[in-house]
């Protein structure tokens, strides 16, 4: 390794420096970007058009941080009157899922998210916030009733992913997690998801299909885990930081392919460091991407949405 | 190490292989007999002995299923990119190629118009020895193509999947294809085109949790490990004692989650009888 900075990256430094300053804006390179941010972000992508390996691997560690706040610390601190509702009305309540009704700035919302245990009791409990299919249900019959009364449906994301295990095989995983998706296809009401730690692959895209998709600035949102990715390709699970730098489940990479919207700031060295500062730039960034799509034509809303998602990827031909 | 436990989604070739991944292909992996190639694909690649379903190569799915010559493929020219720029131990380009060459196919899906049994439809069958059936990009576009072809036309889609899952080489726009074809489905169920779904070995992750979980109608075959979780990673993170026909298509159907168990030489007369009863009722 050179001991010499090269030039573009002190220019690159300069730049972040000036652009974290900046950062007090709810939403980064999506729905509000200010013209100075804008500028800056266009500048900094000339340089260098990706965030480091380094940078991404500090996102993966900071979305998986212990201290990080999970969705019911958020939903105290942005909501009022939450009332959690509780079952699949099948066979089990799911606690890695809270679901439940709110309000949010004065109007009834319905709140879809992963939860994850604080300390070991509550993480065995809340099994590392990785669902069973009868989380899944439940998610959709909440975002079912928000359609029928027409609250806006507010999903938040942070799982390692869906639950793998035997009776979570048998209860219809896979089919779940696709009826989920489809669930949220077709609501009439206005959907904002924001992946506020780690966006693990199916699990966490059963309840991410919204019309705006945010990412909190150190999440992850990912078709695998960086273990599981090393353990495949590279045969050896430690190079995750290598893989992760391959597949790139950063914020800024995820803008990038179109995949997420825009990027939920978070306070100066991660949520973890400032629940309250977190939770004000959260409801902040959900009620910029909500506004716009508020009062659209519900139709033409759902259509759009699914043309959204039918437009993902990127192939020759 | 125990703080996060993988629940990947991704192309599962490990933990998935086709039942006959060891020894010869054309020697039957629950009876031992042995067949010639010839053999074997007249008995459309189920053994004669102990009933057995071998693999199934997609032209050969195609020509099973399909009436004589009526198969025209669409979206040929299909390919996918690399957004990523994705380098593992080998490029992504170089599997992606190499993977063309052993199985002269563009991607791990082909697509087009067909008729089964006199009844004009849309077909989707995948390939499994493409990189392992992954879906990525094109493998969903290819897919989003084939529905908005069957609601145009007005015709049911028959879709035949073997995959191991999302395609990780593309990241999190592998992951992307899911909702994609989901909402391909829901378009397809909007223009009240009927969607027949038939899970061979293996159908998991990421296919399993998409579209091939949607079919109005969703049929398998005998033996097919249908799983969002492979047995392997399953063991691995839970350590609890698999059932011995975990994930198969026998236990997928007691607990539900599947219309009927087809065999093979059966699947044919199933699907005309289906797409019959469904050009009946509009």
């Amino acid at each position: 390794m050179a001991a010499e900075p090269k030039q573009s990256e002190i220019e690159q430094l300069r730049l972040r420096e000036r652009l974290a300053k900046l950062r007090n804006l709810p939403l980064i390179g999506g729905v509000s970007v200010g013209g100075e941010l804008a500028r800056l972000e266009r500048q900094i992508e000339r340089i260098a058009t990706e965030p480091s390996a380094d940078e991404v691997w500090h996102s993966v560690e900071l979305a998986r941080h212990q201290d990080r706040p999970y969705t019911l610390d958020y939903v105290e601190r942005i909501f009022d009157d939450f009332v959690e509702l509780h079952g699949d009305r099948s066979f089990a309540d799911d606690p890695a899922i809270v679901a439940g009704l709110a309000r949010f700035r004065g109007r009834t919302i319905a709140l879809v998210g992963h939860q994850k245990g604080r300390d070991i009791r509550e993480r065995t409990h809340r099994n590392f916030g990785m669902p069973y299919p009868e989380g899944y249900r439940k998610a959709m019959r909440v975002m079912e009733l928000a359609d029928r009364h027409g609250f806006p449906v507010f999903t938040l994301v942070d799982t390692p992913g869906a639950y793998p295990g035997v009776a979570a095989e048998q209860h219809g995983q896979g089919g779940w997690i696709a009826r989920c998706q489809l669930a949220m296809v077709r609501l009439t009401v206005p959907s904002i998801c924001c992946v506020i730690g780690e966006g693990g692959s199916g699990g966490a895209v059963a309840i991410a299909v919204a019309d705006r998709v945010l990412m909190q600035e150190n999440a992850i949102y990912s078709v695998i885990s960086p273990e599981g990715c090393a353990a495949i390709l590279w045969r050896d699970a430690s190079e995750a930081k290598k893989a992760a730098a391959a597949f790139k489940p950063d914020a800024r990479h995820c803008l990038d392919l179109g995949v997420i919207d825009g990027i939920v700031a978070e306070p100066e060295g991660g949520a973890q460091l400032d629940f309250d500062a977190a939770a004000a730039l959260l409801g902040d960034g959900l009620a910029a991407a909500l506004d716009p799509i508020a009062d659209l034509d519900a139709d033409e809303r759902r259509r759009a949405r699914r043309a959204r998602f039918r437009a993902m990827g990127v192939f020759a031909s | 190490m125990a703080s996060h436990i993988d629940v990947r989604i991704e192309d599962r070739r490990e933990d998935a292989q086709p039942p006959s991944g060891k020894g010869h292909p054309n020697t039957c992996p629950s009876c031992g007999s042995h067949y010639r190639d010839d053999e074997l694909e007249q008995n459309l690649r189920v053994c004669p002995h102990c009933g057995h379903h071998f693999p199934v190569r997609v032209r050969e799915r195609i020509a099973q299923i399909a009436d004589r010559g009526t198969f025209v493929e669409h979206d040929v020219e299909l390919r996918s990119s690399d957004p990523l720029g994705f380098f593992d131990l080998k490029a992504y380009t170089e599997r992606l190629a190499q993977a063309e060459q052993d199985t002269g196919l563009g991607d791990a899906m082909v697509a087009g118009a067909a008729s089964i049994e006199r009844r004009p439809c849309e077909l989707a069958v995948m390939e499994f020895t493409f990189m392992g059936g992954s879906m990525g990009s094109a493998v969903g576009e290819k897919f989003a193509r084939a529905c908005e072809r069957a609601a145009e036309r007005h015709v049911p889609l028959v879709a035949v999947t073997a995959s191991g899952g999302a395609r990780m080489q593309e990241g999190i726009l592998s992951l992307m294809q899911l909702p994609k074809t989901v909402s391909a489905v829901d378009a397809l169920r909007e223009a009240r085109a009927p969607f027949v779904s038939v899970m061979t070995h293996p159908t998991t992750a990421g296919v399993l949790a998409s579209f091939a979980s949607l079919g109005d109608v969703i049929v398998a075959e005998p033996g097919a490990l249908l799983a969002f979780t492979g047995p392997r990673v399953v063991q691995q993170t839970t350590r609890e004692k698999l059932p011995d026909d975990f994930g198969l298509a026998e236990s997928n159907t007691r607990f539900g989650h599947v219309d009927a168990i087809v065999r093979r030489p059966d699947l044919r007369p199933y699907l005309g009888r289906l797409l019959a009863l469904f050009a009946n009722g509009s």
